[in-house]
């Protein structure tokens, strides 16, 4: 058996070279992932392993054993997820979950990216709707948010 | 499409162990990468898959050789090559190199490994090793360990010498020596996401040329005959006697990313700017 | 608090960015099989007969051939020259024969393996060249060319060709198909036309109307793709289930989806153009020809749109244009945004540059001389009204000039390009007349406020501009108005979600639906002697005391709109709706590599009806085009797609594209909704890719009347040209 978590939660499949993909969306029910090419060129499929960010059609899920598997389902991230609405990155959303997958792995590693280094870390994740400018812009004001906040709870912190 | 079974051995030994009595149709899989679109695609079938992705042992980037020479695990993904400080201060070629495979998904999975037993003729990190002379180090059950050339490792296209028991655990690139610099340039379809049209990479040390190329050949191919080429004239070739050498040396073709004649003219051009910037060529 | 012209939060935004948002591939269904298609493998031939593998056990399975349609075997259309599946002749690679449903989706795959098609091959026509079939042809006359030419200085010539692109819409086609009790069916998948694959699916199956239902699922992206194709899936899917007997969900593969789906036509026009040295222009002469592939589709359509905007944004007094679209033994060409526009805009600005080049003039300085002012008439001699052209050129150049970039670094080399385009909003001629588009609001029976209208969502913001619009009009806040899903058996027929329409045209109807509503609550309320604090609160009580209430209107073109279908003249618009790029590239002589690196978008929205969706929809469109103009090659060969998977078929990442720079500029129309919105969903498609061909053109001194424009054809022109010697040189 395979043993991982998923946005938190325990869960347990067969040991098998089945795609994380697949046994995200059949079997544990989570289809926010979604599959545009099954060939790891589109990205809509991404998920987080641990802090970085995969495709979850190129992973068998051999390979989660004991890992923590974060969907869009647990991304759980408020600031990303209303700049992305608000700022227009998102507009047919099939790539959005995979796109807020690779922001998430982005802002995590680097909490105050540049635009380049916005633009390199998402263009694993295709996009036909938006031309990417209001992607860049909802990324650049969650890290803005993101980092204002923990200020906010910094100075809080403080005595 | 059945999922295949699959196999996590634990140890290299029990790696071996599996492969020593190979079923047929037993795939070794690290990064997923690429077999696991092949899979998808039924263009490759598997009853079972060896997954190495747990061995530790292939791991990890180190310095040996009193510091002449990195190794690099055959599980060494790319995003390890970009964060490795060691690859940073000695083989910085390599993590620009990394960056620029597939995306961010892609390099936080792709393996060197992979990269080489795959044997595609597009492998953008390949030229690296075979610019530098790299070895390659394959274990099996049967004969132990052996290393291996990277000029004697691809056999043709997509194909290399490891037998159906082998595996490659690690990589030793001997490092540029000192004043030896090495330039990476791959020219893709895009500016991510991309399979290269061609990859050049040349390490110059004042009249010394070593060069190796991706995508214009069968196989990745080094530039002998350019490099001769190069020494011949004392490291300042005119431009068209490199470009006559580098003809003999490529074979490009027509593909569904480029043409022959744009593969061509594409290397010869890059390589001249290079060595023009380094002062090298005459042209 | 007004709503039009507000960030409001798109209203579909939050399930998107949640992983909540259901497309038809998440959908489950108990008991639903999944389909498969036996497709054809050659261009042209008879097919003979279609063989069961032996060995495979079929007893699993439903197969469905052309004999197993019960009403007629043919994708209603324009011309009923498509069927659903093949009977007896194949006219293209991937054309469906056969159908299988089984439980599960390998079986399904491994069974339409098992069935092997007996064509005799036939010669196919491959080549727009080689193409003599005309499925439509058009001439439009203006003035006297022929005398006008006779006047001239100097006649330029010249030819723009531009390649089949692929929509690429991120969610692939999708169809569950559903039998219901008493004989019926429901579909539901991912769509732009319920209607189109609500009348299909009655021809197709044989059934009246009431027992068909179309139901669209959040759509992942169109762009044209998902406007005629889905009523081929439909009708796969709704065979499939109805001799199953059990729902049955289609969904395509990316590979299956590339080779077989409709793309943009190719195209090849002619410009012959009359100008005087000082640049008047005297008169412009026009040659088009369309790919059109096997069958006839939306062509005529796609060749009309074409051939109305092939002169420009420019004042001509003579023009003639003469086109045709002709057929292939390739997959049918289709919607694509722009419909036929941007193919002949791009030859038009290519013309323009030509001229320029010819007369010496700055080509910026030709295109302001030549511009359509108010009051001038286009090719088809409709006046302009609500023009906006100088004022996009100018926004556009100032924006542009409002900030430097630093210099290529060597050896690149720096161009910049520019164009100039229009767009005519909704259909073409007498098309809204005799569509007649419909669409409602109410007050439901909860009491709350509903729009229903068959145009659907497919990321361009169709849900939230029909909510602004409706609460304006209403007078009542954004949010409490709900969209409802289209469901043809319960909202009424806009028309398709096509032509720029949906915002100008049917968001003008439920604009005056919603007006009317409120009028007539009001009454109901005096006439009932009912207070209410305000409008939602007299719904309320209005659905409590005397149930709900709708009033649904239909769309009645602007007064004194006139068209001429026979001589191809009038106004073949409500109206236009104007746009211009800056492109700024580098060019590596290297590699004939192009990197744009600055795009300036100028477009003329009428009024805005929301900034981010507005903005949205420009940016959006201005990379389609950019990946049109530079990667998007579709490589056939024998009539087959040879890059079907995305690691073939190349558009535009992340890494390809600057930040965009889009200026909305607004020249209010008189009849669109909101004080005055035009239709922008195609116009940015229109503009990029002359712009930076023409930037090419002035980094290299090669102008390349080509798209897609790659490196390799870049490198070729510069190496014929001598231009690129050895390095340093």
């Amino acid at each position: 058996m395979i043993r991982f978590r998923v946005n938190g939660r325990a869960a347990e499949v067969a040991e098998s070279g089945a795609r994380l993909l697949d046994v995200l969306r059949l079997e544990l029910g989570l289809c926010g992932t979604k599959e545009g090419c099954g060939e790891g060129e589109c990205g809509a499929c991404s998920v987080l392993i641990g802090e970085r960010v995969v495709n979850s059609c190129l992973v068998p899920v051999s390979q989660v054993d004991g890992c923590e598997v974060t969907t869009i389902e647990g991304l759980a991230s408020p600031a990303l997820a209303r700049a992305f609405v608000e700022e227009g990155g998102a507009q047919c959303g099939i790539c959005t979950p995979g796109m807020m997958c690779a922001a998430e792995a982005l802002l995590r590693a680097c909490p105050r990216p540049t635009i380049d280094q916005v633009r390199a870390a998402l263009a694993g994740n295709l996009c036909r709707c938006t031309g990417y400018t209001k992607i860049f812009a909802a990324v650049l004001r969650a890290a803005g948010e993101r980092a204002a906040g923990e200020q906010a709870a910094g100075e809080r912190a403080a005595p | 499409m059945m999922a295949p079974a699959v196999h996590r051995p634990r140890a290299l030994d029990a790696a071996l162990a599996l492969l020593a009595d190979a079923p047929p149709q037993l795939r070794i899989i690290a990064g997923g990468t690429d077999i696991m679109v092949m899979l998808h695609a039924g263009i490759t079938r598997a009853s079972a898959l060896v997954d190495l992705w747990q061995l530790d042992e292939l791991r990890g980037i180190a310095l040996e050789d009193g510091g002449r020479t990195l190794t690099l695990g055959a599980l060494t993904t790319y995003t390890d090559l970009i964060e490795s400080p060691l690859v940073q201060a000695h083989l910085p070629v390599a993590a620009e190199c990394a960056r620029t495979i597939g995306a961010v998904q892609i390099q936080n999975r792709g393996t060197v490994g992979g990269n080489l037993a795959n044997a595609s003729p597009a492998a953008d990190f390949v030229p690296i090793l075979s610019a530098l002379d790299a070895e390659i180090e394959l274990a099996s059950a049967r004969a132990g360990r052996r290393r291996v050339s990277i000029h004697d490792f691809f056999v043709g296209y997509r194909k290399t010498c490891l037998m159906p028991d082998e595996l490659l655990t690690r990589v030793r690139v001997p490092l540029p020596a000192p004043g030896e610099r090495l330039h990476y340039r791959k020219v893709g379809t895009r500016r991510a996401q991309a399979i290269s049209k061609v990859v050049l990479v040349a390490a110059i040390a004042g009249p010394t040329l070593r060069a190796a190329a991706g995508s214009v050949a069968a196989t990745v191919v080094r530039l002998r005959g350019t490099e001769a080429a190069c020494a011949a004239a004392r490291g300042r070739p005119t431009a068209s006697d490199l470009r006559a050498a580098l003809e003999r040396d490529i074979t490009p073709i027509d593909d569904v990313r480029s043409t022959a004649q744009y593969r061509r003219r594409v290397t010869g051009n890059i390589l001249c700017r290079l060595l023009l910037e380094q002062g090298a060529t005459r042209v | 608090m007004a709503s039009v012209g507000r960030r409001v939060a798109r209203v579909d935004g939050w399930d998107k960015v949640t992983g909540a948002a259901r497309y038809v591939d998440d959908l489950t269904i108990a008991g639903c099989w999944f389909g498969a298609t036996v497709r054809s493998t050659v261009p042209h031939g008879r097919l003979r007969g279609l063989h069961r593998e032996p060995t495979f056990d079929w007893d699993r399975i439903v197969l469905v051939t052309a004999a197993d349609i019960p009403g007629d075997n043919v994708i209603a259309l324009i011309e009923d020259d498509q069927p659903a599946l093949a009977k007896t002749e194949i006219h293209h690679v991937a054309e469906p024969v056969a159908l299988i449903a089984a439980p599960t989706p390998e079986l399904a795959r491994a069974a339409a393996c098992a069935v092997q098609l007996d064509v005799e091959p036939l010669p196919a026509v491959l080549s727009l060249f080689d193409a003599t079939r005309v499925f439509r042809e058009y001439e439009i006359t203006k003035g006297d060319v022929a005398a006008a030419r006779a006047h001239a200085d100097l006649i330029v010539e010249g030819e723009s060709t531009t390649g089949a692109q692929e929509q690429l819409y991120i969610e692939p086609q999708g169809m569950i198909a559903q039998p219901r009790p008493g004989g019926g069916i429901t579909v539901l998948g991912s769509m732009q036309c319920p209607f189109y694959v609500h009348r299909a699916l009655m021809r197709v199956l044989g059934l009246p109307s009431e027992k068909v239902a179309v139901i669209q699922t959040v759509t992942g992206g169109g762009f044209g793709g998902k406007e005629e194709y889905p009523s081929m899936l439909a009708a796969h899917a709704a065979l499939l289930s109805r001799k199953a007997g059990r729902p049955v969900k289609m969904v395509y593969d990316r590979q299956e989806d590339i080779a077989a789906t409709t793309k943009r036509h190719p195209s090849r026009v002619r410009h012959s153009t009359a100008v005087r040295r000082d640049g008047t222009l005297l008169a412009m002469d026009i040659d088009i020809a369309l790919d059109g592939g096997a069958y006839c589709t939306l062509s005529p359509v796609v060749l009309s749109r074409g051939t109305i905007h092939a002169a420009g944004a420019y004042a001509c007094p003579n023009v003639r244009v003469r086109s045709r679209v002709l057929m292939t033994h390739t997959p049918p060409h289709g919607a694509f945004r722009g419909f036929g526009a941007p193919q002949t805009l791009f030859a038009v600005e290519m013309q323009v540059e030509r001229v320029a080049r010819a007369l010496g003039i700055d080509p910026v300085d030709l295109r302001r001389r030549w511009l359509l002012r108010e009051g001038d008439t286009t090719a088809t001699g409709q006046p302009v009204v609500a023009g906006a052209a100088a004022e996009v050129l100018e926004r556009a150049l100032a924006q542009y000039r409002s900030k430097s970039s630093p210099p290529p670094p060597p050896p690149r080399r720096r161009g910049v390009g520019v164009s100039l385009y229009l767009h005519g909003a909704g259909f073409t001629g007498s098309g809204e007349d005799k569509l007649k588009g419909r669409a409602a609001v109410r007050v439901a029976e909860d009491g709350g406020f509903e729009v229903l209208a068959a145009s659907t969502e497919i990321g361009q913001g169709t849900r939230t501009i029909f909510a602004q619009l409706a609460a304006d009009a209403l007078g009542v806040p954004y949010q409490q108005i709900r969209v409802v899903e289209p469901d043809t058996s319960c909202v009424p027929d806009s028309g398709p979600t096509v032509a720029s329409r949906t915002c100008m045209v049917v968001g003008r109807v439920v604009e005056e639906a919603a007006r009317e509503l409120r009028a007539q609550l009001l009454r109901w309320g005096e006439s009932a002697r009912v207070t209410a604090p305000d409008l939602s609160a007299l719904a309320h009580e209005r659905a409590r005391r005397a149930g709900p209430l709708a009033v649904e209107k239909v769309y009645a073109p602007p007064p004194g709109i006139h068209w001429d279908d026979a001589a191809f003249s009038g106004d073949a618009y409500p109206v236009y709706a104007w746009g211009a790029n800056v492109a700024e590239v580098d060019v590596d002589p290297d590699t004939g590599e192009v990197e744009v690196t600055r795009l300036v978008a100028a477009a003329d929205a009428g009024r805005v009806v929301h900034p981010v969706l507005a903005e949205g929809q420009i940016e959006g469109g201005a990379v389609q085009a950019l990946g049109w103009a530079l990667t998007e090659e579709v490589k056939y060969q024998d009539g087959r797609v040879l890059n079907d998977r995305l690691a073939t078929y190349i558009i535009p990442t992340s890494a390809d594209v600057p930040v965009l720079e889009t200026v909305l500029v607004e020249q209010p129309f008189a009849h669109g909704p909101a004080g005055g919105a035009k239709g922008i969903g195609e116009l940015p498609m229109d503009g990029p890719g002359p712009a930076i061909v023409a930037a090419v053109a002035q980094a290299t001194g090669v102008l390349l009347p080509e798209l897609p424009l790659l490196p390799e054809k870049i490198l070729a022109a510069l190496e014929a040209r001598g231009e690129r010697e050895e390095a340093g040189r």
